[in-house]
């Protein structure tokens, strides 16, 4: 395995870095910023400073001037703090985006920084941990939640050849690369299997993606193999595609930095094993029904909402005994009715 | 026939029209559409507006974006005339399968965004005002707003936003009938003085009787010559459910409904 600690980034520097090459090459791309930077920008606005445009702490004027840009052709990245471009500009994003482009073909990437818990000692109006939900409920919009700066990078070359409003949830913090070819697999599939598994899969996206995989070395380590499936487009995706790769496993357990049983990933993956009238069990780890007011680190709100590695290694276990107990009994039950067939022929 | 008869023929025809589309459509906001009649009918007609119904997308076509969407149901039977589509669609108003609904949407040719929702136009206007900039195109962006929608602090982020960026090639036009849904605006929040308001955000403004053809078409005209790197407002002073006289500045007119058999008496009456 290779050394991935070398290769840490903030997914934002990745985006912009890749942009700022993206905009030398195509004069159709604008970045504009609701008066929010990241040291990567400050070369950016400086070189394009007819493309760079700063709208002031106006998240619903990032939205509508993006619309109106779009509108006439431009592919627009409006770029600001994710909980704020998707809850105070939502209405905008709604009528300007999702209702336009129903008749019109505009090319609008609302760029939110610091999705889930990124931004951990800020407070609650930070943290974003409402976003997959209420953004997954608007058509004609993509939603994609990277896990690395690679796929980062590859988002910002699909993102230009689409011609849809799309939400693109970056994780805050500096993190290790998880894609080494990113080029192997379609982006539009939605999803990559990470970690090839028996029983057990993790089903996660954007940060947890990282402590998924770090559960699932723990655990190999004590010959328990389970699967990691990285979701990194949450909205469009395709069914049947992701229930070929779920339907290998008996327990799936999704893993997210946002609220569960309210339409975040959990939702979306409850809903295909439904239609599918699957049998495979979900377990369902993100936040309950409460906001977190603690101060602390981001593995200290984990632990206290119980999306810790710890907690989700007692979940696998759990969900591993079951199965072994019902692979048990299943096996007893084939074993009685062999023999109740056996007497009867006699 | 010179110009000023034939726009106020039209907008006799407009409000005739208006009418029976309310006839057909109890829902449609009546006194809101009847206030804009002569600010649509001198951009329609007056030639205000470069538009070309074969070519709705034309990239030199002037853009107009009606922010106040619900009250502008008056521009049905421009477009129709106009040939944005067939005639036969106003009788069909808000009846199954119709494209014309109680409140416009994009999905009507002729209008180039949603605007259900108020205080929306004039931030997505900045926008297409600022391409049009980058994209070196003379074409100009005429809003129609209301006076209420004004309320909405994104339409105040995109004031500030083009008087910044010198959007010169933009200009909103207040249909400023002074009356909300429940009141006049002034016992609701005062919004007077409005041009001193827009003067102190770097913004040209004028003010017209939104009901005089001339003074409409002069203003308008001007307006869009003007290149004095300011956005531009002209602020129409207009009566809430013009030529009706149970509704003109009756406090709660936006959300009355004429009578079927009134409306018939309406239309003879109108001069």
């Amino acid at each position: 395995m290779r050394n991935v600690q070398s290769e840490v980034k903030v997914m934002r520097d990745a985006l912009i870095e890749r942009l700022f090459d993206k905009m030398q090459e195509n004069e159709k791309i604008f970045l504009i910023s609701a008066d929010f930077g990241a040291p990567a920008l400050d070369k950016l606005r400086e070189n394009f400073k007819d493309r760079f445009i700063n709208v002031g702490i106006a998240e619903q004027n990032l939205v509508n001037i993006s619309a109106g840009l779009a509108l006439e052709g431009f592919i627009v990245y409006a770029y600001a703090i994710a909980p704020f471009i998707t809850m105070r500009a939502y209405e905008q994003i709604r009528v300007n985006l999702s209702l336009l482009s129903h008749t019109r073909e505009i090319n609008v990437n609302l760029i939110g920084v610091g999705g889930g818990l990124s931004y951990d000692v800020a407070g609650p109006t930070h943290h974003c941990i409402e976003d997959i939900s209420i953004m997954r409920v608007l058509p004609n919009l993509m939603v994609c939640s990277p896990s690395d700066w690679a796929l980062t990078e590859k988002f910002v070359d699909f993102s230009i050849n689409v011609n849809k409003p799309k939400y693109i949830r970056l994780d805050g913090k500096q993190l290790p690369r998880i894609y080494h070819d990113p080029e192997e697999f379609n982006i539009e599939n939605g999803f990559h299997e990470l970690v090839q598994g028996k029983d057990v899969c993790l089903v996660s996206t954007g940060y947890m993606t990282h402590k998924a995989l770090h559960v699932a070395n723990k655990l190999r380590e004590n010959n328990i193999n389970i699967g990691v499936i990285d979701v990194f487009l949450l909205k469009p995706f395709n069914e049947d595609l992701i229930y070929n790769l779920l339907e290998k496993y008996e327990h799936i357990i999704t893993l997210e930095e946002a609220f569960i049983n309210k339409g975040g990933l959990d939702s979306m993956i409850s809903c295909v094993l439904s239609n599918k009238a699957s049998h495979i069990k979900l377990k369902r780890l993100g936040f309950g029904d409460k906001y977190v007011f603690d101060i602390g680190s981001r593995d200290y709100f984990h632990k206290l909402n119980n999306i810790d590695e710890e907690y989700i290694i007692k979940v696998i276990e759990n969900a591993s005994n079951n199965i072994s107990r019902r692979t048990w009994n299943k096996s007893k039950r084939t074993y009685k009715k062999r023999n109740s067939k056996a007497y009867a022929s006699r | 026939m010179n110009l000023t008869d034939l726009l106020k023929n039209k907008s006799l025809w407009v409000k005739q029209e208006t009418l029976k589309l309310h006839k057909r459509a109890p829902g449609t906001r009546i006194a809101s559409s009847l206030s804009c009649i002569e600010i649509l009918v001198v951009l329609y007609y007056g030639k205000i507006l470069s538009c070309d119904p074969k070519n709705i997308q034309w990239d030199t076509r002037d853009r107009f974006i009606v922010s106040k969407a619900h009250g502008s149901v008056s521009l049905y039977p421009i477009l129709a005339d106009f040939g944005f589509f067939e005639k036969e669609e106003l009788k069909k108003i808000s009846k199954e399968g119709a494209i014309l609904g109680d409140i416009p949407d994009n999905s009507i040719p002729g209008f180039e965004t949603i605007n259900g929702s108020l205080g929306h136009g004039l931030g997505v206007a900045c926008g297409v005002a600022l391409a049009l900039k980058r994209k070196n195109l003379n074409a100009k962006v005429f809003v129609l707003s209301g006076d209420g929608e004004l309320y909405e602090g994104s339409v105040w982020e995109a004031i500030m936003f083009a008087s910044h960026h010198k959007l010169d090639n933009l200009t909103l036009i207040i249909d400023n009938n002074k009356i909300c849904m429940l009141d006049y605006c002034k016992n609701i929040l005062n919004l007077e003085p409005l041009d001193d308001k827009f003067r102190s955000f770097g913004w040209m403004t004028k003010i017209v009787d939104g009901h005089d053809i001339e003074q409409l078409y002069h203003a308008l005209a001007d307006l869009k010559k003007d290149e004095s790197n300011q956005p531009k407002v002209l602020i129409a002073d207009t009566i809430k459910g013009k030529g009706v006289p149970r509704l003109e500045n009756d406090s709660l007119c936006h959300i009355k409904a004429l009578k079927e058999d009134e409306i018939d008496k309406i239309i003879m009456e109108l001069t």
